[in-house]
């Protein structure tokens, strides 16, 4: 009983890190129609934003709060160089800018802080494990990237649905040309959209730095994953984002904590263990195909 | 134009480059090729090679029987297929006469044909010990000083048999040398194997799903193999989840002198297994040790140590040729000869051209000065033949 809360909570705080991903980019897919590969440059930027930070101030809190506004204008200076232009053109034309992007970001990293990678350690007070039940200790940091991400995955369904801007980002999302005729500002509008998702993506990066560590690249492997929690949820929704990720989440973790477990009652234990591994990353895939199947344009998605 | 322009030029410069060329060719440098990681997260393991490799080719005064050499760095990026190519331009282009270096077991498997059956140039690897190039895979341009992957966790689960412990966790990368480290232990560790997991290699390095796992299997000791960078991790996260001091932590290649600066005290107590340690009482260690330290002010790894060795070994091979490294099969025979003195101590050459070696038990503790460093605390086997030896048909 206890195994299987820890697992689920490790689910739900690997989904809710990549809920924030997904957050940024769905929106920018749905509203502006970019094809955004750049998406994981930004998480690796607010994880090396972050380490610089945290070192100068000398606290994590307060280097992770800088770390927002910073990538905040990143963000927008990237849309405004780069992305703006990319609007118009086809999705191969984004995809070969966004991708010029990535090489871009990841040799501005080996310039500025050098090829090694860093690490940012744990914050001190959360430095421990809390019992979430007698006899099950999870740890305090853990546990605190899921109620961050919880109150963030709050605060944006709030700014969606209640807030005017929402309004506009919701309708963006359904029918772009029909708000830019009916004479909403749409570059401010893009613009702030996009700082939005790059501010989610840092986040991410910044609060998965201290498990695993800074290094060039590391928002590449993770992109993949996004673009698949985004194509499961439906390309611009918050809401599918959201449920993709979680399910994404649970997923990898069921793939890891259990499927040896049930392979092992018709496989040798050696063949279970290598085997697991390989068949929870098809999972994802698999759960993705079936979802394409049953519902093409994703399980939120808007039917065009 | 065109004859009137490239002509004459073309004729010249093919003249000039003829002159100058012969007489380069008669004192040619020796050349070594080392395909290292040196860049990404584990860019710190390549450095720590090459600058044991400096060290060695400075202990030598820059010459191999008598001729100068020089070492080429490549940097395989942490991937098979681009280690695969650095291997083929410095066989190809380069012409090295030998090839070193090869963390990684997956870029060392990728390299092999292409520089020791197309190029037939002799690679010794200076860590990778994948169980198929040991066994029926063995090959006349291959050396190697370090180990096969199974004998260090072999040496480790023996050690853990005689000390008594009944059940036992084992974690490892999905990777050639993960399989093989995870076969090791359980060669020699005859208690209860109370489970084992595989992760993803090499992007994983959350690992909160199996940490759980291991909570709830309660096991009296974890096995864990994660090198360089995901050492780093796997113990800060072991630690994070409360199971530090809970379940002893016993490990390969997961805390050594390049990790120890990021793992500080949460390596401290935990053994593990190696063929060298930095305090190995012979000279050749002693004034590798601390001539490294002098120069970097940290402690060299093992990693380093086996670099060092691999440039040693060959400058001895040259040093009984006198420079002459024209002939393959002797230069074969020279190295099997294994005539140098290794920082390890004893060392000779297996029929696979594995070494046979001592294992020790180290353990993390602070030197004199503060700084954290890894002590021998036991001999877990001597002179030790790895399993796949007689597989080889090598004599």
């Amino acid at each position: 009983m206890e195994y299987l809360l820890l697992q689920i909570l490790n689910g739900v705080q690997l989904g809710l890190l990549m809920f924030l991903l997904a957050a940024g980019l769905t929106l920018t897919f749905g509203i502006m129609d970019l094809v955004n590969l750049a998406h994981g440059s930004l998480y690796m930027m607010g994880a090396y934003i972050a380490w610089t930070l945290i070192a100068w101030t000398d606290s994590f809190v307060m280097g992770a709060l800088l770390t927002l506004p910073a990538t905040f204008l990143l963000g927008v200076v990237v849309e405004r160089v780069v992305a703006r232009r990319l609007y118009a053109r086809d999705h191969l034309d984004q995809v070969l800018a966004t991708f010029g992007l990535i090489l871009f970001f990841n040799e501005l990293v080996r310039v500025i802080w050098g090829p090694a990678g860093k690490s940012i350690a744990v914050p001190k007070f959360l430095a421990h494990t809390i019992e979430i039940m007698p006899g099950a200790p999870y740890p305090a940091y853990r546990f605190a990237i899921i109620l961050v991400g919880a109150a963030v995955a709050l605060l944006l369904a709030w700014l969606v649905t209640r807030t005017r801007v929402g309004m506009l980002i919701r309708a963006g999302a359904s029918n772009r040309r029909m708000i830019a005729a009916l004479g909403v500002n749409i570059e401010l509008l893009f613009s702030l959209v996009f700082g939005l998702g790059a501010v989610f993506a840092a986040l991410a990066g910044l609060m998965a730095a201290p498990l695993t560590s800074v290094k060039i690249g590391m928002g590449d492997d993770i992109l993949i994953l996004t673009f698949v929690i985004i194509v499961i949820g439906g390309i611009g929704s918050i809401k599918g984002a959201f449920v993709a990720a979680m399910l994404v989440g649970q997923i990898d973790i069921i793939g890891r904590a259990f499927l040896p477990d049930m392979l092992k009652t018709f496989l040798s234990p050696s063949a279970a263990a290598s085997a697991a591994p390989s068949i929870s990353q098809v999972l994802v895939y698999v759960l993705m195909a079936g979802v394409l199947i049953w519902r093409p344009t994703g399980l939120f998605g808007q039917k065009n | 134009m065109k004859i009137k322009l490239f002509g004459p030029a073309t004729i010249a410069a093919a003249a000039t480059l003829a002159m100058v060329s012969l007489p380069v060719m008669a004192q040619s440098p020796i050349k070594i090729g080392f395909v290292t990681t040196l860049s990404g997260s584990q860019a710190a393991i390549g450095e720590d090679m090459r600058r044991s490799a400096d060290l060695a080719k400075e202990h030598l005064g820059g010459k191999m029987g008598g001729k100068p050499f020089e070492i080429i760095y490549e940097d395989d990026t942490f991937k098979p297929d681009v280690g695969k190519q650095k291997s083929e331009k410095l066989v190809q282009q380069d012409k090295v006469n030998f090839i070193t270096g090869y963390i990684w077991s997956n870029v060392l498997l990728a390299s092999l044909k292409t520089v020791t059956d197309e190029g037939d140039t002799i690679l010794v690897s200076a860590n990778a010990g994948p169980s198929q190039i040991a066994g029926d895979l063995c090959n006349k341009n291959f050396f190697s000083t370090s180990w096969q992957n199974d004998q260090t966790p072999m040496a480790m689960g023996e050690y853990l048999q005689k000390k008594g412990v009944k059940s036992l966790y084992l974690m490892a990368p999905n990777y050639a040398a993960g399989k093989d480290m995870m076969a090791g232990v359980k060669r020699t560790f005859k208690g209860q194997i109370a489970g084992e997991d595989y992760t993803k290699w090499p992007d994983q390095l959350d690992f909160s799903a199996e940490l759980a796992k291991i909570r709830a299997a309660k096991p009296e000791g974890v096995f864990i193999f994660y090198p360089g960078a995901h050492g780093v991790q796997f113990l800060t996260q072991y630690s994070q989840a409360g199971l530090k001091g809970q379940i002893p932590l016993y490990q390969v290649f997961s805390v050594d002198a390049i990790t120890l600066p990021q793992q500080k005290d949460l390596a401290l107590g935990i053994l593990g297994a190696q063929e060298w340690v930095n305090d190995l009482p012979n000279d050749q260690n002693k004034r590798f040790v601390a001539d490294f330290k002098k120069k970097h002010g940290t402690y060299p790894s093992f990693y380093g140590a086996q670099s060092y060795d691999a440039i040693m070994l060959m400058a001895s091979a040259a040093e009984a040729l006198k420079g002459d490294l024209s002939s393959k099969d002797k230069v074969r025979a020279e190295m099997k000869k294994a005539n140098f003195k290794s920082v390890r101590g004893d060392f000779k050459f297996g029929n696979n051209n594995f070494p046979i070696e001592n294992f020790y038990i180290q353990d993390t503790v602070k030197d004199a000065a503060g700084m954290l460093t890894l002590k021998t605390v036991a001999t877990a086997m001597t002179a030790a033949v790895d399993p796949y030896a007689s597989k080889c048909p090598m004599k």
